[in-house]
This record gives C-alpha cells, sequence and structure tokens, in this order.
C-alpha cells in the first residue's frame, strides 16, 4: 500500500517540475503567476500525502492554509497587473 | 472597473477565513496552531477584503484603530503575568480548572488563553499596521 503514496508522491513532484519549467520559462508574467498558483496547490496535495506516510493528522490544518496562502498571493499579483497597485487608498477615484 | 466576482468570493471567503483562524486560536493548547498563526490568518482575511475593496471602505468596516490592538494585546499579556502576583506565586505563573457555564456546561479554562489573546491581538495589530501603513504611501 504504501507504494501507492509513494508513486503519488513521485507524481506530484514531477508536476511541481513541470511547473517550475513554466515559471522559468513562461514568457508572460501571467504564465509564471498561474504556475506558482498551482505548485501552491500541489503542494498542498503533497502535504496530504506525506501526512498519509506519516500517519498523522497534525498537518490537515497546514493544507487548508497553502489554500487561503495561495489564493490570497495570487488576487494579489492579479491586481497589481492589472491596476499597477496591490491595495488603493480611494476606490472612487 | 467593474470586480464582481472578486468581491462576491471575498464576501463568502472571508468569513471561512476568520473561522478557521478561530479555529487555530481555541485548538492551540491540544492541537496545532494558537495566537501566532491565528493572528496571521485573520489578518489574512482583512488583506483580502482590502484586496478587493480599498482602504476607505475597509476602515468603515472594521473601525478598529490596529496601533490601539497591539497596545490592549501587550496588557493582555502583562496583565496575566501580574495576575498571578495577586494570589503569592511568580510572575507568569498560570492557573487552570473547571467552571460551569450556563449553556456550555463544564467547560476547562485556563489563563494561557488570554496571555494567546494577547499575542494574537499584537499580531493582528502588527501585521494590519505595517500592510496599511506601505499601502497608503504615495
Amino acid at each position: 500500500m504504501m507504494v501507492v503514496f509513494n508513486v503519488a508522491l513521485t507524481l506530484l513532484s514531477l508536476a511541481v517540475i513541470c511547473f517550475l519549467y513554466r515559471v522559468v520559462k513562461g514568457p508572460t508574467v501571467a504564465d509564471r503567476v498561474i504556475a506558482l498558483d498551482a505548485i501552491g496547490i500541489c503542494l498542498a496535495g503533497i502535504v496530504a500525502v506525506l501526512s498519509i506516510i506519516l500517519e498523522t493528522s497534525v498537518f490537515l490544518e497546514i493544507i487548508l492554509l497553502i489554500g487561503i496562502l495561495a489564493f490570497l498571493g495570487t488576487v494579489a499579483f492579479a491586481k497589481f497587473l492589472q491596476k499597477g497597485v496591490v491595495i488603493e487608498r480611494d476606490g472612487n477615484h | 472597473m467593474n470586480e464582481l466576482i472578486l468581491r462576491t468570493v471575498t464576501a463568502v471567503v472571508t468569513f471561512m477565513i476568520i473561522l478557521f483562524g478561530i479555529q487555530l486560536f481555541f485548538a492551540g493548547h491540544y492541537y496545532p496552531g494558537g495566537g501566532f498563526i491565528a493572528g496571521l490568518v485573520t489578518a489574512g482575511a482583512i488583506i483580502l477584503l482590502l484586496l478587493a475593496f480599498d482602504i476607505k471602505t475597509v476602515r468603515s468596516m472594521i473601525p478598529i484603530s490596529y496601533r490601539t490592538l497591539i497596545g490592549i494585546g501587550l496588557l493582555f499579556a502583562l496583565g496575566t503575568g501580574l495576575g498571578g502576583l495577586l494570589f503569592d506565586v511568580p510572575f507568569l505563573t498560570h492557573a487552570h480548572g473547571h467552571v460551569m457555564l450556563p449553556l456550555l456546561g463544564d467547560v476547562s479554562l485556563h489563563t494561557a488563553v488570554l496571555f494567546d489573546l494577547g499575542v494574537y491581538l499584537v499580531v493582528v495589530g502588527v501585521t494590519m499596521t505595517i500592510i496599511e501603513t506601505i499601502g497608503e504611501d504615495e
């Protein structure tokens, strides 16, 4: 049974490497942002598989945390790309 | 600029993040978590509001001075430390016990939670002060 989890871990690591290729190569900034977002989600999957391998449930908060942080970071970067500022002072102008 | 999707998602997700922060805060004694990470997650929820709206709107949503929050948090930490002195025990000695509450029944309470609340308030205050000060800069 452990072989299955190790295979899953290997495949997730390969996926991270492929996304890293897109981060390095990506012609536009948007490519890199999306690749980083996907790396974050792959990382959540790796933490999940690792917590199965280590037979512990103390890492489950980390998964939710990585999801929240990946969303926040992607939204911040998207806003920076679109508007030039991350946090506006006054939305009415 | 129409930001309907971002604002709708923010309205739903912010509550989940804040609930996750509260869960991390109260689980800190028995499970991974505690005041520090809970404060950071709560600050993350407010940062998401700042991203979806702007500083002025968020200030009217949450009319709290974050600098005052730092002071209140430090007072909480100091107060729990000094509370031990009243009972003739060393500084920062914590007490715990079981209390019968009207609605919740038998609850095990510990003064370390109040210290953790101080940590929580300081972390939220410092993070939001840093973010808002940088955001306001021209």
